[in-house]
């Protein structure tokens, strides 16, 4: 090897080989030196230098850099809800303008751009950002960790989502918003029939999106699988964070097809490739198979964490662990897998081969059978245990009740003939809000109800949860269950208005209703979430006398997550624990740091140092942003936006200080 | 509430640094090689989804790209491998003068491959805006020099930093290990890339 270095030049000197050991010994001398948890450290004197070592700086620029999961899991959950009511807005004009035939509130191009604005909100800047903020807030302190992996990618994962959806709006408000459908379909999103900017707008926003959900998936991950505590086996582990691993890994195979499907998009509208051009040889049903790739798992992405929601708060309020714990996992994995056999029934009105129809009917049917297994566990735990219906538990008999009926609908429409006659009709809006809405956004109120003493330290309302929770569950049911009629009627989606005369009316004007009563009751929620936070019974560490690790923790927790690394036992670590829970020690208190276990059965691997807040994430974030916005006005955009977002990760990378030190602290 | 602790044992003696998968760079290594795999996979999926529509590939009787840049790409990248495993190894060993030696090699060999990169696209016998055909092999070449490019740019930085009294830290020697892991995703990428480009038109 000698020759190699003499050849190239490139040599170490002896005197440089000497000091290195010289250095090396030095450093083991220091490294006994350094302060660490253990018998002889603990309690309040622990607490308060960990607190020194964990809080970030005061300051905008102090909350810029954050690096903490709690932090930016909050701001991912706050910001999922401005645009959560955002759209709900938009529903609410678009229900406005439908209240009664001929209408003319809204005209034809403001209703498209209404209900594609309405739909890329909900699905990318709402539905999974909120599941993977509720998860970057708790799935470390659910796994017993101080830190998510990766927490500098885990702030830039939130900064260009912030990003993506300002842009979105922003263009809304310059009235350049997307008006071709949240799945923007060749050829209509095409150079030929959207001149302008609005499908460009739609496709970057994508990109926005789906480089957040990417980053947060692998800190997801990565989380799970390497920062579990010790002794959380794989078979220990609870159903949230399987339901999380699962939706992870579904969003690492997915985004890239919506991904590659949006890239191509644009670069056929601004630099005249022919992907989607059926005249050169392209074709539009390559987007559509592209898209649904993607969109299929996207409606699983939303709805597997709504399930460890409900899994979660079936266990704490039926004081019992879940019936059947190994089979929900199971049904867990196997509804992430054949959530990619399914996109073709998106597509059926397209004209397939035969044995395509048969194989996607099949498949489609077969996906509800580890959803009902789901259903029938929750069902047993119930059964078998004790329920207490409080809050949380209600949206979880809201959920089932809900999602059960959209299920059943979604099964007859796997079925070509009948999908073929209500394909684009109101009946199909009534199915997916019934299981988005119904599977996600009920367990997902449930659940913030049950994680806001965790997050805020206080206690919500329960008389006003009840009341939000009657109106938003009635309500909803006003608002589309008549859908399925005006549907059959023959309603079509997307059409900005209806003749007179045709038994519309009704089914119109109640769903319209229903629609503000959902609305008063979000309004009735965010007044709870908000009151509470000065007004609410002050928090316990487990008010709820839940199983899992979370709870082992003030509410809210310090910034360093637990003073010692818990050991975990059992599946329901705090029903099983006594009054003393066995820790692990060692980790050190002057810099941060975390321990890393194995991946199957968490035993304790290596210590991991947990980089200090940065600016860099939001710097890249924002010379990303610019380079993805600026493209969409000129390819050129591409090789000169590229340039400052690699100096930024570069930066971000680089060490900022460049002393060696006793154990690795990354600055 | 909380339960009190009760002192088990201590983990201060646990090593700091690991290479292979008990290394989180390991796992978000393979986590965005995962992505861009997925990426890759639906982009050849576009390939011959395109192509089965066709009577002859490429169509309207063109002729299929050149064979000459394209196989002599082919011919570097696996070439590089051989420098590229040395490193690798040499990160395992901390034998960090080996490194500082052979990275240079390296981004020479990576410079050498975007030059052959510019006159593969030359060689494609289409433009991008022809066909779909032609926007196709263009994108997925493109793909994968963005590839090339990253590492390259992630080889002359990391390159750079082991210069420094920092090349001896443990951390940077997993990151060059997983920097070459990286590169080896690039060039086993490109194999299927090849034969999509230059010889799946020929059959």
């Amino acid at each position: 090897m000698t020759d190699v270095r003499a050849a190239t030049g490139w040599t170490t000197s002896d005197s440089e080989l000497e000091r290195v050991r010289e250095e090396d010994e030095r450093l083991a001398r220091e490294r006994t030196k350094i302060a660490r948890d253990g018998p002889g450290l603990k309690d309040a004197e622990l607490a308060a230098r960990l607190d020194r070592t964990w809080r970030r700086p005061p300051g905008i620029i102090g909350w810029l850099a954050t690096v903490d999961h709690k932090e930016i899991g909050r701001r991912y959950i706050i910001t999922a809800l401005m645009f959560l009511a955002l759209g709900g807005v938009l529903a609410l004009i678009m229900r406005l303008q439908l209240a009664e035939p001929g209408n003319n509130l809204v005209g034809a191009q403001r209703y498209n751009e209404l209900f594609t604005m309405h739909g890329s909100t909900m699905m990318f800047l709402f539905a999974v950002p909120v599941m993977e903020g509720v998860a970057v807030y708790i799935i470390p302190l659910m796994v017993g960790a101080r830190s998510t992996t990766f927490p500098r990618l885990n702030a830039f994962s939130y900064y260009m989502y912030l990003f993506g959806g300002l842009m979105l709006w922003g263009a809304f408000v310059l009235n350049i918003a997307p008006d071709v459908g949240w799945f923007a379909y060749t050829p209509l999103s095409g150079p030929e029939f959207s001149p302008g900017k609005r499908s460009d707008v739609w496709a970057q926003m994508i990109t926005f999106t789906e480089v957040s959900a990417l980053a947060a998936a692998v800190v997801l991950v990565c989380t799970i699988l390497k920062a579990r505590a010790p002794g959380m086996t794989l078979a220990r582990m609870p159903i949230f964070a399987w339901a999380m691993l699962v939706q992870a890994v579904m969003i690492i195979f997915a985004m890239p097809a919506i991904a590659l499907a949006s890239g191509m998009l644009i670069s056929d509208r601004l630099v005249g490739t022919q992907f989607f051009n059926q005249y050169e040889h392209g074709d539009a049903l390559l987007w559509q198979h592209l898209f649904w790739f993607f969109g299929h798992p996207e409606v699983y992405i939303i709805f597997l964490p709504a399930t460890g929601f409900v899994s979660v708060i079936t266990e704490t309020f039926c004081r019992r662990p879940i019936f059947a714990h190994t089979i929900v996992v199971l049904a867990l994995m196997s509804t992430g897998i054949l959530a990619f056999g399914l996109w073709v029934h998106h597509m059926f009105a397209t004209g397939l081969p035969r044995v395509g129809y048969s194989f996607y009917t099949a498949a489609s049917m077969t996906v509800a059978i580890p959803t009902g297994l789901q259903i029938f566990c929750w069902l047993a735990t119930m059964w078998e245990g004790r329920p207490r219906f409080e809050v949380p538990m209600l949206y979880v008999v809201g959920f089932i009740i809900t999602f059960v009926i959209g299920g059943l609908s979604g099964v007859i429409i796997a079925s070509v003939p009948l999908d073929l006659q209500v394909h684009d009709t109101f009946f199909i809006v009534a199915h997916f809000h019934y299981v988005l809405i119904g599977g996600a956004v009920f367990p997902l109120l449930g659940i913030l109800t049950y994680w806001y003493p965790k997050i805020t330290g206080r206690m919500m309302s329960d008389a006003l949860g009840k009341i939000g929770f009657w109106m938003v569950f009635l309500g909803f049911q006003l608002a589309f269950f008549p859908m399925h009629f005006s549907g059959l009627l023959g309603m079509p989606r997307r059409v900005y208005t209806y003749p007179a005369g045709l038994g519309l009316e009704l089914p119109n004007m109640l769903s319209t209703i229903g629609a503000f009563v959902v609305a008063a009751a979000v309004g009735i929620f965010v007044v709870n979430g908000v009151v509470s936070l000065y007004r609410g019974r002050l928090a316990p560490a487990n008010p709820w006398g839940a199983p899992s690790l979370e709870w082992a923790t003030p509410s809210p927790p310090p910034a360093y997550n637990f003073p010692h690394v818990p050991v975990v036992e059992s599946r329901t670590p705090l029903w099983d624990t006594g009054p003393e829970m066995p820790v692990l020690t060692g980790l050190r208190v002057d810099e941060k740091e975390m321990l890393l276990t194995t991946v199957v059965a968490a035993v304790p691997d290596l210590r991991e140092p947990i980089p200090e807040p940065s600016l860099w994430p939001f710097i890249s974030s924002v010379a990303v942003g610019v380079f993805f916005i600026s493209s969409i006005f000129s390819p050129w955009a591409v090789p000169f936006g590229a340039i400052p977002c690699t100096i930024a990760l570069i930066a971000w990378f680089w060490p900022k200080e460049m002393k060696r030190t006793p154990e690795p602290v990354i600055s | 509430m909380i339960p009190a602790p009760r002192f088990t044992g201590s983990v201060a003696e646990l090593p700091t640094t690991k290479f292979g998968s008990s290394s989180l760079t390991w796992w978000g290594i393979i986590g965005f090689m995962v992505i861009e795999g997925a990426g890759f996979g639906l982009s050849f999926a576009a390939y011959f989804f395109l192509m089965g529509h066709e009577q002859g590939w490429p169509p309207e009787g063109r002729a299929a790209p050149n064979l000459l840049y394209g196989t002599l790409f082919t011919i570097v990248i696996l070439l590089s491998e051989i420098p590229n495993t040395i490193i690798k190894k040499a990160a395992r060993e901390r034998d960090v003068p080996t490194i500082r030696a052979l990275m240079p090699v390296m981004i020479i060999a990576g410079i050498l491959l975007l030059v052959i990169r510019g006159f593969e696209f030359n060689n494609l016998n289409c433009r991008w805006t022809d066909n779909a055909y032609a926007s196709i092999i263009w994108a997925i070449l493109l793909l994968h020099t963005i590839h090339v490019a990253t590492d390259w740019t992630d080889t002359v930085v990391l390159w750079a930093l082991m210069m420094t009294p920092l090349g001896w830290e443990g951390r940077r020697l997993v990151d060059t290990d997983e920097n070459s892991l990286y590169w080896r995703y690039v060039w086993l990428l490109w194999i299927p890339i090849y034969l999509m480009i230059y010889w799946v038109p020929r059959l």
